[in-house]
């Protein structure tokens, strides 16, 4: 058997489609810390919100089958960077600790299905590891280029700083800002950070879910903010997919970037551009080539 | 607005007495009615019950009016109001067992988009053991209302062209052990 790499990765669905700029992003970002991650073998759909309005008892099991797996590889470290897939993952791990009706559920599901018990995995969120496990210092340190004048707005959706989460502080977060400062943004004072963004709502009461993702960016136009930066995919598709949309609505000139947290810090720690999958973006394309594609003279170096 | 009367006898005391005993809604008479949850909600200028009326409501046991209503279909569970909430009621897992109930009582709105997907997204994890976007958003909307997929195609066009829309149907290989997750039974659980 290969060594087990440190981190494992569970992807979720939406990294390999919609998000996947940002397991692009991600991947990259991690290589350059030579903090190599592998993939969750044979993962399985996390259940997201959806399952948990259908059933408790399955997306407990769901989300379980993903843990147990975690748990061959013999690696302790889980990370989930779909805001939506660290919180079901981590809250079926609550119900299970909990309530022992679930967790002997869960036990006889794990024994049918031929899977070892739960143990202690730790299901963890990129932010949280920049943070915790490379550190600003360090991150300061690797930083080989930086952004001029360009402000940011750090946008942390909501689940992934709720109940079940150890992100950031679910009232007042502050460590994404100084991720970013670390590597070179400057930030603004956001006060809508954890507001949500309606996840699937844009796709089945579409007026409500594109009014939500307006609030969010205006606020962001209004405090000067050039781009706003998230950590999840749905974030990320919600507020970037339907600009054009809030424009033709609203008739205000709104076509911001919206990057993902690992596509800045990996830009600054010197990946590029498409290895990054910042090519992939449908709104703020011009300001992103600009900023992001390489041009050695408007560069600093540090 | 028009206002409505609701009496006692119509209130199923014994229902919401059987509410609180399950997961996360054990909490749900301490509710203080500070309204603190709808202040927080971003979606209750949407809903046709904020969410303070909904706990009110499940508590003296109006049972149909709350899996009736829009707002359970609303709550994007988002946990704002569980955060922010003095007395630690979990209204999102309130509205999560509504929303369950109303599915399994076959209560919500018909044609109604999001109990839709919820089906069509349960019943493509568990025999596939993955989601694939395009599938699920596609068949919800022949479901419900296939005239959406018209507003949807320009959106589908642009993630079509940055390769962010994957017509694959993605499928896990040891499908086998999915077997023992039980299909959505009549019980709520
Ligand atoms: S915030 Fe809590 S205590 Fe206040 S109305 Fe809502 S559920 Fe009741
Ligand atoms: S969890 Fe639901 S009810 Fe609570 S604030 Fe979020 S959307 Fe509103």
């Amino acid at each position: 058997m290969e060594p087990s790499a440190r981190y494992l990765y569970y992807p979720g669905c939406s990294l390999k489609g919609t998000g996947i700029a940002y397991e692009e992003s991600l991947l990259t970002t991690f290589r350059l810390l030579e903090m190599p991650v592998k993939e969750l073998p044979d993962w399985n759909c996390c259940g997201a919100t959806t399952y948990m309005s259908v059933s408790e008892t399955s997306a407990t099991l769901l989300a379980a089958r993903n843990l147990a797996l975690a748990r061959q590889t013999g690696s302790k470290d889980l990370i989930a960077p779909c805001n939506a897939c660290y919180l079901t993952l981590r809250k079926s791990q609550r119900l299970v600790a909990d309530y022992p009706q679930i967790a002997q559920e869960t036990e006889r599901f794990l024994e049918q299905a031929g899977l070892p018990r739960l143990d202690s995995v730790r299901v963890r969120h990129p932010l949280e590891v920049l943070y915790n496990d490379v550190g600003i210092q360090r991150l300061r340190e690797l930083t080989v280029r930086r952004l001029q004048g360009v402000r940011m707005a750090s946008y942390y959706g909501c689940q992934a700083v709720r109940p079940y989460g150890e992100v950031d502080d679910p009232h007042e977060p502050t460590r994404m800002d100084e991720i970013l400062r670390a590597v070179g943004v400057e930030v603004v004072g956001y006060n809508l950070k954890t507001k949500c963004c309606g996840g699937p709502l844009t796709g089945t009461i579409h007026d409500v879910g594109v009014r939500l993702n307006y609030i969010l960016l205006k606020e962001a136009m209004r405090l000067g903010a050039q781009a706003m930066v998230t950590i999840c995919p749905l974030c990320q598709f919600n507020l970037d997919a339907y600009q054009a949309e809030i424009r033709k609505q609203t008739g205000e000139p709104i076509d911001m970037p919206i990057l993902y947290l690992t596509q800045v810090v990996g830009w600054a720690l010197g990946g590029d551009y498409r290895e990054l999958g910042l090519h992939r973006a449908i709104s703020g394309r011009k300001l992103l080539e600009q900023w992001f594609t390489v041009r050695k003279e408007a560069e600093t170096y540090v | 607005m028009e206002r409505q009367i609701r009496y006692q006898r119509e209130a199923d005391l014994e229902w919401a007495h059987q509410f609180t005993k399950h997961p996360g809604c054990e909490r749900l008479l301490s509710c203080i009615q500070c309204g603190t949850c709808s202040g927080t909600c971003p979606l209750s200028i949407y809903m046709d019950l904020t969410p303070r009326q909904v706990i009110a409501l499940v508590r003296e046991g109006f049972r149909e009016d709350v899996l009736r209503s829009q707002t359970i279909w609303l709550c994007a569970s988002c946990y704002a109001c569980s955060v922010e909430c003095p007395q630690k009621v979990s209204i999102t897992d309130i509205m999560y067992r509504l929303k369950r109930e109303a599915i399994r009582s076959n209560l919500y709105p018909k044609r109604f988009p999001i109990p839709v997907l919820a089906r069509e997204f349960c019943d493509m994890v568990r025999q596939r053991g993955r989601n694939s976007e395009f599938w699920v958003v596609f068949r919800m909307a022949m479901r419900s209302n296939p005239k959406i997929l018209l507003s949807m195609a320009r959106t589908g066009w642009e993630l079509w062209r940055k390769g962010r829309l994957s017509l694959r149907r993605e499928r896990i290989q040891r499908i086998n052990e999915l077997q023992y997750i039980p299909a959505t039974s009549k019980e709520v659980d």
